[in-house]
C-alpha cells in the first residue's frame, strides 16, 4: 500500500495488501476505496485481531457441526474436511448486478433455444452458424434425445454460470454449467453463517435476500411437471451419501420438503417411475437429478452404472416423468462450443450478448491452431472434456517441456482443446491470518428456468486461497465467501 | 416414507440402543468389580459377554480393562461401542434430510468426540493400562449423549412415521437385549436359593438391576429387598418401567399400530399377529407360571419372536417384491 492521508490505510491489517493490474474488488487504486467498501473496511479495521479470530473459529465450528464437509472415504470412520470459508463478504453493487442478471437471462434463454433446435430441426446447423461436427463430436451430445419433446421446451432448468471480472471491472462469462451445477447450498449456508457472525455489518448494508432460492427451485420444478399431473410428486435423485455433494442434495431436499431418493429407491414399470415407500409404490412425476447423464439409466447409457434406474429413459421418452435438467444439455456447455455462444445468442434472439465471453481460440480452425501453438507460453489451454481445474496448461507458469507436450496433444486432437489469453481474475480481500490479502475470485450465480427465468441476487464467490493462484475449484484448494448484492 | 429411509432410521435407533446397553453393562460391571474378589471376576465378565450375545472374536482373557477396551474402542470388532456409534451416525447421514438439525448435531458431536485425535490416543490398550484412560468417564459421556439424543428426537422430530420406526428400532432392540440379559443371569439368580441378601449375590442382583437402569425403579415398587423372583418379574413383566421386556414390546406394538394406521392395515396382518401374540403373552402371564416352566426356553422364545417381528417388518415395509406391490 502507498501511504495516504487516511490512517485506515496504514492499519496493520492491510500490511500485505498489494495491488497489481488485476481488478481489485475493494480498492479502485492505491489508497482509493470503492465507495461501497468503505464500511466494510471500517468494520474490519475496528475489530481487534483476537475478535476476528474468534469469529473465524465460530464460523468454522458452525460448518463442522452442520456437517458441511467434504468426505474423503477409505477407512470406516472417514475423514471430513470443511469447505474453506472466508469471512470477508464480496460486495456487488445494484448497477453491476442489473447487467449480470440481464446477461444471464439472455444466455439461458438462447442456450435453451439452441438445445431445442439441435435436438429437433437443426436450423442453426443448416445455416452454418455452428458447425455440425462441433455438435456431433461432443461427448455430451445424446442422439437418444433427438425428436423428443420436453415440457415447456425447457432443457436447462437449473444452471450455474461462472463469471469473472476483467481488469476493467467488466463481468464476462468463463464457463456455463448446464448439467448438474453444484454449490448453491454453500451460497445459502455462507449467508446464514455470515448473518450470525457479522450481524451489525450485514445490517448496515442493504443486502438483497437469497433465502427464497429453494422455494423458487421447487416452483420451477413444479412448473415442468408432465401434463395431467396437477399435484406432482417431485424428488431429488442423488448418487448417494458417498458423493461429495451429498450434503447439498440433502440440504436442498429438506429445504424444499421433497424426498431425497437414490437409484435403488426408484423402479420403473410400464414406463412409469415409482419410488419404494413403506406403503408400497408411489408414482414419481418430476426428478431433479443430481446424477450425470452417463449414470442415470444403465439400460440407455452406461451399463455398469449402479447409481441409476433401469428403464428411466423410456419413461422419460414416454413423457411420464420430467427430468431437470434434461438429458444431453452438456452439449451446450462444451468448452469448444462455448466460443459459439455469442453467435448463438445473436442467431436466436437478434440481440448482442450482454455478457461477453472470454476470447477463445479453437484449434479446430487451422489459423487459430497455429496461433495457439506459437503462443503457448502466453495462453491458458484447457482440455474440453475435463473439469474441476484438471488437464490445464497455464502458459506463463509452465515449463518448455509442458508446452511441448501440449503442442503435441493439440496437434493430435484439436477438437479436445481450447485456448484463452491468460486473464487475471479480479481479486477480493480475504482474511489470511490476521491480515487482509487479495485473492483471485470468480462468481457463480444460479439461474432457474421454468415458466420464467429467475435469478436470486447473489451467487457463490469462489476464492483461490493460494496466493497468486487462478484456480478456484474446491478440489484444488479453493474456498468460498458470501456474496452481497446491494439493493441500491 | 421411502423404504430406505425407514430402514436407516430403524437401524440408527437400534445401533444407538445397542451402544447404550453395552456402555451401561460395562460401566456397571467395572464399578461393581471394585467391591469383589478376583475369583468372582471371572464369572462376572463371562456373564457380560453372554449378555452381549457372545460377540465374535472377543474372549475373556482375565483382564477386565483389556476386555473393556475391546468392547469400547476396537473398531475391528463390530460389537464395540465405537462401531455402534459409527454405524448409527452413518445411518443418520443417509437420512440427514429426514431427521432434525438438532438430532444430527447431537449425534454428529458424539461421533466427532469419539473419533477425535485426542480420543484416538486414549483408545489404545496401553492408555488403559497406564490409567490415562478413565473408562467410566467416557462411558458416562456416551450414555449422556445417547439420552440427550433421545430427548432431542422426541422434542424436535415430527412424531410421524419416521419417529415410529425409531421407536420400533429402539424397543425391539431393548426387549431382545433385556431378555438376553435375564438369560445370562438366570443361573446366578436361582443357582443358590438359600443365600439371600448377603455378599456377592446381593451385588450381582444389584448389578443386574443397574444394567437395566432398574435399581431405583425396582426399589420404589419392592423396596430395597432384592429377591430373584421379584427382580425377574420386574425386568420381564412390569408394565410401567421403560426397560422391562413388557414395556418394550408394548411400545413396539403401539408404534407398529401407528405405522399400520398410516400405511393400511390389511397388508400388516401377519405382523399384527406376531407382535400381538408376544404382547399378550407378556401382559397376561404371571411370574409364577413362567418360573414353574422352562425359564430359559421362555426367554429364548421372546428373542426368537423379536427376530421374527424384525423379519416381518422387513418383508412388509422395506424389502417387498415389486410384483406384489403392483398387484396390491
Amino acid at each position: 500500500m502507498h501511504p495516504t492521508q487516511s490512517s485506515q490505510f496504514e492499519h496493520s491489517i492491510l500490511k500485505n495488501y498489494l495491488l497489481d493490474h488485476a481488478y481489485d474488488e475493494m480498492f479502485s487504486g492505491p489508497g482509493d476505496l470503492h465507495r461501497h467498501c468503505q464500511r466494510l473496511l471500517e468494520h474490519f479495521t475496528s475489530l481487534p485481531p483476537e475478535e476476528l479470530q474468534r469469529r473465524k473459529q465460530a464460523a468454522d465450528l458452525s460448518f463442522l457441526n452442520q456437517g458441511i464437509t467434504f468426505t474423503v472415504y477409505g477407512r470406516d470412520e472417514g475423514t471430513e474436511k470443511i469447505f474453506p470459508y472466508d469471512l470477508v463478504p464480496r460486495i456487488i453493487t445494484a448497477a453491476e448486478w442489473t447487467t449480470v442478471e440481464l446477461g444471464l437471462a439472455q444466455r439461458i434463454t438462447a442456450l435453451n433455444l439452441f438445445l431445442k433446435d439441435i435436438y429437433n430441426e437443426g436450423r442453426i446447423l443448416q445455416d452454418g452458424i455452428v458447425p455440425r461436427e462441433m455438435v456431433y463430436s461432443c461427448k455430451h451430445y445424446r442422439r437418444q434425445m433427438s425428436g423428443l419433446q420436453v415440457p415447456r421446451n425447457v432443457y436447462i432448468a437449473v444452471c450455474g454460470t461462472d463469471l469473472i471480472r476483467l481488469e476493467n471491472g467488466e463481468f464476462v462469462v468463463l464457463e456455463d454449467n448446464l448439467r448438474v451445477p453444484s454449490g448453491v447450498s454453500y451460497m445459502l449456508t455462507n449467508r446464514r453463517v455470515m448473518k450470525r457472525i457479522f450481524p451489525e455489518l450485514f445490517r448496515s448494508y442493504n443486502v438483497r435476500p437469497i433465502e427464497q432460492y429453494t422455494q423458487l427451485l421447487l416452483g420451477t420444478l413444479r412448473s415442468l411437471a408432465p401434463e395431467g399431473r396437477p399435484q406432482p410428486n417431485i424428488v431429488l435423485l442423488s448418487p448417494g451419501v458417498f458423493n461429495s455433494a451429498y450434503f447439498e442434495h440433502a440440504y436442498l431436499a429438506r429445504q424444499m420438503g421433497i424426498e431425497l431418493v437414490e437409484g435403488r429407491d426408484l423402479v420403473t414399470h410400464d414406463n412409469i417411475v415409482y419410488m419404494r415407500t413403506t406403503i408400497g409404490l408411489r408414482r414419481v412425476d418430476v426428478i431433479y437429478r443430481r446424477v450425470d447423464d452417463d449414470f442415470i439409466d444403465p439400460l440407455a447409457f452406461r451399463g455398469d452404472s449402479i447409481l441409476g434406474v433401469a428403464g428411466l429413459f423410456n419413461a422419460y421418452r414416454a413423457g411420464n416423468v420430467t427430468l431437470a435438467n434434461a438429458f444431453g444439455t452438456g452439449v451446450a456447455d462444451d468448452k469448444a462450443l462455448y466460443a459459439y455462444v455469442p453467435d448463438i445468442i445473436k442467431y436466436y434472439l437478434s440481440e448482442d450478448p450482454v455478457l461477453k465471453n472470454v476470447e477463445t481460440y479453437l484449434p479446430t480452425r487451422p489459423k487459430e491452431r497455429r496461433y495457439v501453438i506459437e503462443n503457448l507460453d502466453k495462453l491458458v489451454v484447457k482440455a474440453v472434456g475435463e473439469s474441476g481445474g484438471y488437464g490445464m496448461l497455464i502458459g506463463p507458469q509452465s515449463t518448455k517441456a509442458q508446452q511441448q507436450e501440449f503442442a503435441r496433444k493439440i496437434e493430435a486432437d484439436p477438437r479436445n482443446y481450447i485456448a484463452q489469453p491468460t486473464i487475471s481474475f479480479s481479486r477480493a480481500p480475504c482474511l489470511i491470518g490476521d491480515r487482509l490479502e487479495p485473492r483471485h475470485v470468480d462468481l457463480r450465480p444460479y439461474v432457474l428456468f421454468g415458466d420464467k427465468v429467475t435469478i436470486v441476487p447473489g451467487g457463490l464467490t469462489r476464492v483461490a486461497l493460494t496466493p497468486g493462484s487462478l484456480v478456484v475449484n474446491s478440489s484444488q484448494g479453493g474456498g468460498s465467501k458470501d456474496t452481497w448484492v446491494l439493493n441500491q | 416414507m421411502l423404504s430406505r429411509v425407514a430402514d436407516s432410521l430403524y437401524w440408527m435407533s437400534r445401533y444407538l440402543e445397542r451402544a447404550e446397553h453395552t456402555t451401561r453393562l460395562l460401566d456397571v460391571n467395572l464399578n461393581l468389580m471394585l467391591d469383589e474378589s478376583a475369583a468372582s471376576a471371572d464369572r462376572r465378565w463371562q456373564r457380560v459377554l453372554e449378555a452381549l450375545g457372545r460377540p465374535k472374536d472377543i474372549e475373556w482373557s482375565g483382564e477386565p480393562y483389556a476386555l473393556t477396551q475391546a468392547l469400547t474402542f476396537d473398531t475391528t470388532n463390530k460389537a464395540s461401542i465405537l462401531s455402534f456409534i459409527i454405524a448409527a451416525r452413518e445411518n443418520s447421514r443417509h437420512v440427514r434430510e429426514q431427521i432434525s438439525t438438532e438430532q444430527w448435531h447431537r449425534l454428529n458431536s458424539l461421533y466427532l468426540q469419539v473419533v477425535s485425535p485426542e480420543m484416538q490416543i486414549k483408545r489404545q490398550a496401553e492408555a488403559f493400562a497406564a490409567g490415562i484412560t478413565r473408562p467410566s468417564e467416557f462411558l458416562q459421556s456416551v450414555m449422556e449423549a445417547v439420552h440427550q439424543f433421545q430427548g432431542v428426537t422426541d422434542s424436535t422430530m415430527n412424531h410421524g412415521e419416521g419417529w415410529q420406526f425409531i421407536q420400533v428400532g429402539r424397543y425391539l432392540e431393548r426387549a431382545s437385549a433385556t431378555a438376553l440379559l435375564l438369560e445370562a443371569y438366570h443361573e446366578d439368580l436361582w443357582g443358590q436359593p438359600e443365600r439371600i441378601g448377603e455378599g456377592n449375590e446381593y451385588l450381582d442382583w444389584m448389578g443386574l438391576l443397574r444394567s437395566a437402569t432398574a435399581f431405583e425403579a425396582y426399589c420404589k415398587v419392592y423396596t430395597a429387598d432384592l429377591t430373584p423372583d421379584h427382580i425377574f418379574e420386574f425386568l420381564l413383566l412390569d408394565g410401567e418401567f421403560p426397560h422391562s421386556v413388557r414395556f418394550s414390546i408394548d411400545s413396539v406394538q403401539c408404534a407398529l399400530e401407528k405405522i399400520q394406521g398410516d400405511s393400511g392395515k390389511a397388508r400388516a396382518q401377519a405382523l399384527q399377529r406376531l407382535s400381538g401374540r408376544l404382547q399378550a403373552s407378556l401382559s397376561y402371564s404371571s411370574v409364577d407360571e413362567i418360573l414353574r416352566e422352562d425359564v430359559v426356553g421362555y426367554l429364548r422364545g421372546i428373542q426368537a419372536q423379536c427376530h421374527a417381528i424384525h423379519n416381518t417388518i422387513y418383508e412388509l415395509y422395506v424389502d417387498y417384491s415389486i410384483q406384489a406391490a403392483l398387484a396390491g
